[in-house]
Order: structure tokens, then C-alpha cells, then sequence
């Protein structure tokens, strides 16, 4: 789709100052996606990594391509800049030779510069590329250079400035004349201001600070930022909310049972809206129900934007994920054309999903609309992040299975239960760009509620990974939409899969020892492609090696295996570990084999799959959101528990290295497993089967005590 | 009128002093580099060094740092512990959205110069008041252990 709207090299690249900038819409999140962009350039031009750029991403300048999410940027993006690249290298090594009056196979590429081979005739590569034709199509069939040569060891971009404390993060920003800016968060997104204490608002304007107020949406702004963050406390205390109707409490999984909902037959991991829903099977072996709760994206440093509105133009720095369809959201809840509304991305901290970015962009545009030719840079503070982000949706699925006289499980039936994952703001019916931004429920507007539809494509949302990827026979699966429940649910890494994947993987590893099988020789009996079974029977080598779990008592391993949407990285992981006596577990090793396609940044890519087994392990033992009645009571990280460091295993990681076959996404391929892994894992050391998460010391001990 | 003395040097500033130290490290002193996670003391993000001992900045007011000597991640460069550990946090790419990480070099430098023994299980202890959310802990405590065991 990049290259469709994109088709020219220009639009990809350019040389200014000597050097060679990338143009992208894909932004980075902490996930490298630029040095990654940047490996291929280097790698396609021949050109040392200090020579290039990457262009800020901004909505009125770079390629529009969407969101940055779902692992998709590597064959996205990335696969437009190989070709841009690649065609621009073509048209200079066209026009070097013809500076030089040679064939262009009597020229080679070294360094950015071509030479004529036995001469030392050269011309620099970027001086040759100031000159590349404004039309020049990227040519789809332009040939990779990139096996020519080593694949660089990329430093990632912008790493030696986080050490050194340098690296600017949107919270970080300054602008003459800038305020700093914090909302008042009410309890409940949908929560009416009933009163608010005059003279506490009077009081705060004449210290100095502005007090914003558009409805119930409430904001606090001036020159100092601890006065602005003391000013909201009291500002707070000085509001009696509304809090309308009541949240649901009780069983959130048995409120999703009882509930209706929008079920549709997944055919190859596509709802079919046309397909009958299949009949769930007749005596099963095997039925299951796996549970994971609502969870938090929890950035690290809270959202933050800065904002200013000048001259009717409102400009924003955000570091949003979707900045074409936040400015469009942003613009039509202000009644401004999108033209009016330019979004530049900028570096904040790492997200892993839809957070609060994206309403902290248009909390942030309110007050500067609110506060002409004023920069504002607006911060949430960690109650706010964790009480106002959207969550994680939570998931039930319903798993049941039929054996074969030979063992050999030959029909399944799964049913993924749950509210949307598509929480982002996007235009569409409804208004429902303006409806899915959190202030737009507190403004005085009439922005309508938001609607979810269900998701058709392909391994989206709920039914990520909901298609098993062994090859039983009969296959019958079905999603299932509930809306309405309790939280605002958005995009959190990996969708439905890791619960989708939990279900799979624990009931194959429950087969398996039934049948007293080895959980990798099982699984391969169950698989047939190639590549499928050469990451298992690697990760069997690579546990051959290691030996045995070796740990305190009440240690063991689990297996799991996965292939990201059935399309993208396969990972195959072992996790060992222990059970303590009061019921906690602790991680000891992690051995993973994956493979991604080939391989453009190997240290990116060992990254991206450490901490997805990391982010993993601390959804399947500590996370997940708390709520009340009035509200959400997970609010900070004593209330919302996630992994530490005294919980971290070691890591021995082993990438297959597949050739040719393309590159892709590895960002979210490694948690799903991780989350099965441990819990089978949990089985082989205590043998407690845990199907609800977070599988944290209450949970086991329940178990124990059940058991 | 408060004097701190921050990576070396004296400075007067005029602030409630009730002001978190964080607040008036970022905001007065434009020092940027140490970053607010929480403001709870629960994620160790604003990490500095007060006398050489790793505390965290976001909570405790100024007017207790006065008289004390504040070293932040800015500063850290000027012993060679810190640019040690800011070496060996390049070599073993110990950061990816990199939010968390001024506070753990800093909390790593504080180890070193305490002369911590490069041991995992006591290390990842003595981390375990930080927090990080995009999984770089294998790679920084192979930077701590690197530095502690005088590799880097
Ligand atoms: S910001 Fe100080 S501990 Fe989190
Ligand atoms: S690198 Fe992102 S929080 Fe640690």
C-alpha cells in the first residue's frame, strides 16, 4: 500500500548537506524501526550508517502509512525504501557511467562512492544523487543488492544519547513563552462536572496559572511546572462529579458469558459473515475455558504533547502511533480541516499499543486552542496514565477438542470472547475519530458513543491467532463481539493472541502428557510446514544442549510455540522455572529459537524478542486492571503490579536465518508463547493448570488449594 | 534563596522548597536528562546520585538536598565509573525507548563506585526498584555485570 500512493523515489529519499534522508510515515516507538530503515539504505546504497537521516514524520511532509503497529513496518516500509533505494542506486550507477564514459558492469559500489574497477576514476554516490529526477518511479522490480554485501551492525539510533541523558523525549521539549499543562482526571471517563469551587479557581488565577475548562473537561496551565502539577491537585479537590451510572463489577469473564454477542465463523483466520457458525463438536475430549484480563499498555513516562495554535494553524508533537487519523479525529472535533492540523511525531515512551498519546495530543491542542500563540506542553501524571488509558481488551476462549483413535487431535472448536481492540481514534461512521477521544466525553459537544465494529480482516482483534496453526482437520472457530463492558478497551501488543495462543498451547501440552508424549515431538506430529518444524526441531537441539531444567525443587519447562498472525516470526520457546512455597514463580532461563525471514537488524531483532518474552511474562504473572464502582483502582504500580527485575531469566536466543525468504515482523511475535510457555511451564513444576490470568501467588495457591 | 551543588557546581535558586528535586533539576536547571516515570518513588526513572548514593528525585523536596553533592546523568561523564557504565550500556544496547535508562546508568554508576560484586542474583535485587516496560533488563545487568566485573 506504501508504494501506491508513494510510487516515487523522491518521495522515499532525498540528499540534502550531503547527506542521505529517509522519508517514512512509520514511526519509532522504541521498537528501531529507524535504524532498521536505516540498515537497508545503507545496505542498498553501499553508504556508511553516519551519512543518513531519517526525516521527522510529520502529517503535512511524509508518506501517509497509517498506523505504526501490528508488526507491520518492516515489510511495509520497509520493503518501499529496499526498492527506492535500490532504484536510486540503479540510476546513479546509470548516470556514474555515463560521467565516466563506461559500461555500468565495469563499475563497482563501495563506501558511496562508484568507481570504474582498475582506474581510479570515482564519483561520490550522494553527490550523483542530488541530482535524481523529481519523477522518478520506484521500480518495483529493481534488484536487492543487499547479498553484495555484510549486513551492517547497526548502533541503534539515538542509543548513545539515552545513556549520556541526552536524547530528547516530547516531555523534555522547551518553546519561548511555553506553559506547561496538566488535565484534572475525573474518576470516570464519561464523569459531568456537578460543582466546582469558584473561589479555588479564582484563587489559582491569581497565583498566575490559566484554569481551562470546556464542559467537565477540566486543565491547568502556567509557567512552572510543579506549580501547574500542585494546582491541579487542588483544582481537583475542588470538583464534586457526576459520576453517572455505575461501573459493572463483579466476574468480568462470567458478564461476557452471560452476555450477548456479534458471533461470527472464522475461516481461516477471517470472520466470514456469510458462513454458518459451526456446531461446536460432539463429546469432546477436551473443553477448556482461558482467561486474560484487562491490562494496561503502562508506559514507562506518562503521556505528553505539546501544542500550539497560531495564526488559526494548530500544530502538535505527539508521540501517537496513527498521526494521519489522530489529525483527522483531532480536526473534526474541533471543526478545523485537516490541512489546518499538523501532527509531528516525536519520541516518547515506548508504548506497546494504543495509550493515552493519543488523547493526551487533543487534550494538549484543547488548551493551546484554548491559549493562543502559547506553546503548551501537557503531561499526565501516572494516576492519570493508568486510570485514563485505554486497556487492553479482556478475553475469554472456549477451547474444546476431539481425539483420533491414534491419538492424534483431529477436530477443535474455539470460540474468542471479548470487547474490541479498536479503540483508536479513526474516522468513520458516527464520528467515530471525535467519539474514541477520552475528552470529547467530558467537552459540552455532541460527539455520539462510540460503536465498535466487529473486525474483519484477517487475524485482527479478537481472532488473532485464534486459527490454530497445526493441522487438525476439522477446524471450527468462531469470534465473538461483546460490547459495552465496564473499561475502554484499545490496541495493546499482540490483540487476541496471547490469549488465543494460551488455549492452543496448553491444551496441546496438556495432550501431550496424556498421551506421555514430549511436548516438542507432539507438537511437530501436529505441523507440516518446513519451516514450522525447523524452529521446533532447533529449539529440541538447542534443549539437548542445555540439559535438563536444572532449578530448586518444583522446578520445570514449558514449551510453546507460535507463528505471529500464522504469517509473520515463528517462535518456539522453552521457559524454566519454579514454584515457591507461597506460590510465586520464578523465572530462571529462556530458551528461544525464531525465525523472522531474513535478517536486516539481528541485534534489533534479539531485542524486540527478549522484551516481548519479558512484556509477556509480566502479563502472565502480575497484570491486571482493578476497578470499582466509581472507577478504576489500578492507579499506580503498587496497585497494577508488573515484572521487576529480580524476576528476570537468562536468555539464550537462536535465530534461523532464512535466506531469502522476506523479512518480517518480530515486535510482537515472541509474547503470545511466553504467556503459554509459562503456564505450561507452571504445570510441569507444580502440576497446577492455570487458565485464568495473571497466573500471580494468589492464583496458584487457589489452584493448590483446589487441586 | 537554596544552594545545591549539582554535577559540580553551585547554584542558587529561588523555588518553593517543596519542590521535588526532579522538578527543579528539569524545569530551573533545564537538567532534562533525568526523567519522571512516576512521581511516587515506585520506577526509579529519576534516579541521581546524592553523595554518591542512588536516590530517587521525584518525591522528596529540594530544601533536603541542600548542602548535599547532586550528581545527575548529565554530570556522570565527569568519573570515569560513570562514563564506564555509559560505555558499557552502548556496547551491550541496553535501552530501547530509553525512558528508564538515565536512572539505571545512574543506579549502576552507584553500584560500581560502591564496589558491588558482579553477582546476578544481588544485582537484579538491587535493581528491582527499577522499572522497565519495553524488556532491555537482560542487557542491563550484562552492561552492570560488565562493569562491575571492570570488563567494560
Ligand atoms: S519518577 Fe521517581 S521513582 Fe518514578
Ligand atoms: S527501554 Fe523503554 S522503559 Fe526501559
Amino acid at each position: 500500500m506504501s508504494l501506491e500512493n508513494y510510487p516515487l523515489v523522491r518521495d522515499w529519499l532525498h540528499v540534502k548537506n550531503g547527506r542521505l534522508h529517509l522519508r517514512t510515515g512509520k514511526v519509532d516507538l522504541g521498537q528501531r524501526i529507524s535504524t532498521a530503515l536505516m540498515c537497508i539504505a545503507a545496505q542498498e546504497l553501499a553508504l556508511p550508517f553516519d551519512t543518513i537521516d531519517i526525516d521527522p514524520v510529520r502529517t503535512d511532509d511524509s508518506p501517509d502509512e497509517g498506523i505504526t503497529s501490528g508488526s507491520n513496518s518492516i515489510e511495509q516500509s520497509g520493503a518501499a525504501q529496499r526498492l527506492a533505494c535500490a532504484t536510486a542506486r540503479q540510476w546513479a550507477m546509470t548516470a556514474a557511467a555515463d560521467a565516466l564514459g563506461v559500461e555500468v558492469e565495469a563499475l563497482s559500489l563501495e563506501d558511496g562512492q562508484i568507481s570504474h574497477r582498475g582506474t581510479n576514476d570515482r564519483c561520490d554516490l550522494l553527490d550523483l544523487l542530488v541530482a535524481l529526477p523529481a519523477d522518478l518511479p520506484v521500480d518495483a522490480q529493481a534488484p536487492a543488492w543487499v547479498l553484495n554485501g555484510p549486513i551492517p551492525d547497526a548502533m541503534p539510533r539515538g542509543l548513545r544519547d539515552m545513556v549520556e541523558g541526552r536524547y530528547v523525549y516530547v516531555h523534555d521539549l522547551e518553546r519561548p513563552g511555553m506553559l506547561h499543562a496538566r488535565i484534572v482526571c475525573p474518576p470516570k471517563t464519561d464523569a459531568k462536572l456537578a460543582k466546582l469551587d469558584p473561589t479555588v479557581v479564582t484563587r489559582l488565577e491569581e497565583k498566575g496559572v490559566h484554569v481551562i475548562r470546556d464542559g467537565a473537561f477540566l486543565a491547568i496551565a502556567g509557567p512552572q511546572e510543579w506549580q501547574v502539577v500542585r494546582a491541579a491537585s487542588s483544582l481537583a479537590a475542588a470538583c464534586v462529579w457526576d459520576l453517572g451510572p455505575e461501573l459493572a463489577t463483579g466476574d468480568i469473564f462470567q458478564a461476557m458469558a452471560d452476555r450477548d454477542a456479534q458471533r461470527f465463523s472464522v475461516v481461516d483466520g477471517k470472520p466470514d459473515p456469510d458462513a454458518p457458525l459451526p456446531p461446536t463438536l460432539d463429546a469432546p475430549a477436551y473443553t477448556e475455558t482461558f482467561e486474560r484480563p484487562y491490562t494496561l499498555h503502562g508506559a514507562l513516562g506518562p503521556s505528553a504533547a505539546l501544542a500550539t495554535f497560531s495564526g488559526g494553524q494548530l500544530e502538535i508533537l505527539t508521540h501517537s502511533q496513527g498521526i494521519y487519523f489522530l489529525r483527522d479525529s483531532i480536526a473534526d472535533s474541533l471543526g478545523m480541516a485537516p490541512k489546518d492540523v499538523v501532527l509531528e511525531h516525536v519520541p516518547g515512551s515506548g508504548c506497546y499499543g494504543h495509550n493515552a498519546a493519543d488523547d493526551a495530543a487533543f487534550e494538549a491542542a484543547l488548551v493551546a486552542v484554548a491559549l493562543p500563540e502559547t506553546p503548551i506542553l501537557l503531561k499526565y501524571t501516572r494516576s492519570d496514565e493508568h486510570g485514563r488509558e485505554p486497556v487492553g481488551t479482556a478475553m475469554a476462549v472456549r477451547l474444546e477438542a476431539r481425539l483420533s483413535a491414534e491419538g492424534h487431535i483431529d477436530a477443535v472448536w474455539m470460540e474468542a470472547r471479548g470487547d474490541t481492540h479498536r479503540g483508536r481514534p479513526r474516522a468513520g461512521a458516527n464520528r467515530a475519530g471525535p467519539a474514541r477521544l477520552a475528552a470529547n466525553a467530558a467537552r459540552d459537544c455532541d460527539v455520539p458513543r462510540f460503536v465498535p465494529e466487529p473486525n474483519m480482516n484477517r487475524h485482527a482483534g479478537l481472532h488473532r491467532n485464534l486459527d490454530p496453526i497445526y493441522t487438525f482437520a476439522d477446524k471450527r472457530m468462531v469470534k465473538a463481539l461483546v460490547p459495552d463492558l465496564p473499561l475502554r478497551p484499545s490496541a495493546l501488543r499482540c490483540l487476541g493472541a496471547p490469549a488465543n495462543v494460551l488455549a492452543i498451547e496448553s491444551m496441546m501440552d496438556e495432550q501431550a502428557v496424556a498421551a506421555d508424549d514430549d511436548p516438542i515431538a507432539f507438537r511437530i506430529r501436529h505441523l507440516s510446514d518446513p519451516r514450522d518444524i525447523a524452529v521446533l526441531e532447533k529449539l529440541r537441539d538447542v534443549l539437548a544442549l542445555a540439559g535438563p531444567c536444572d532449578g530448586p525443587d518444583a522446578s520445570g519447562r514449558g514449551i510453546a510455540y507460535a507463528q505471529y498472525k500464522n504469517a509473520m516470526t515463528r517462535v518456539g520457546v522453552a521457559v524454566d522455572l519454579s514454584v515457591t512455597e507461597v506460590g510465586a514463580v520464578a523465572l530462571h532461563h529462556v530458551h528461544l529459537v525464531a525465525d523472522a525471514g531474513r535478517i536486516v537488524d539481528a541485534d534489533g531483532l534479539l531485542a524486540q524478542l527478549e522484551g516481548g518474552v519479558l512484556q509477556g511474562a509480566s502479563w502472565a504473572l502480575h497484570e491486571r486492571v482493578t476497578w470499582g464502582p466509581q472507577g478504576r483502582e489500578s492507579l499506580d504500580w503498587e496497585s497494577y503490579p508488573v515484572l521487576r527485575f529480580d524476576n528476570v531469566p537468562t536468555f539464550d536466543i537462536h535465530l534461523i536465518d532464512a535466506g531469502h525468504a522476506p523479512s518480517v515482523g518480530a515486535g510482537e511475535a515472541s509474547p503470545s508463547p511466553t504467556v503459554a510457555a509459562i503456564a505450561n511451564g507452571i504445570f510441569a513444576a507444580s502440576g497446577l493448570r492455570l487458565r485464568r490470568m495473571p497466573f500471580d501467588a494468589d492464583a496458584v495457591m487457589q489452584a493448590a488449594l483446589q487441586a | 534563596m537554596l544552594s545545591l551543588r549539582v554535577n559540580g557546581e553551585e547554584v542558587q535558586i529561588s523555588t518553593d522548597p517543596d519542590t521535588p528535586l526532579a522538578y527543579v533539576l528539569r524545569d530551573i536547571l533545564k537538567l532534562k536528562g533525568t526523567k519522571i516515570g512516576c512521581g511516587l518513588e515506585q520506577c526509579g526513572a529519576c534516579t541521581v546520585l546524592a553523595d554518591g548514593e542512588a536516590v530517587q528525585s521525584c518525591a522528596t523536596p529540594v530544601a533536603v538536598f541542600e548542602g548535599r553533592d547532586i550528581t545527575t546523568i548529565e554530570g556522570l561523564a565527569a568519573s570515569a565509573e560513570g562514563r564506564r557504565v555509559q560505555q558499557a550500556f552502548t556496547k551491550a544496547r541496553a535501552a530501547q525507548c530509553g525512558y528508564c535508562t538515565a536512572g539505571l546508568v545512574v543506579k549502576v554508576t552507584a553500584l560500581a563506585q560502591a564496589g558491588v560484586p558482579a553477582d546476578r542474583d544481588r544485582l537484579k535485587d538491587a535493581l528491582t526498584g527499577h522499572l522497565c516496560r519495553c524488556g532491555s533488563h537482560p542487557r542491563v545487568l550484562q552492561a552492570a555485570e560488565d562493569v562491575l566485573e571492570r570488563k567494560a
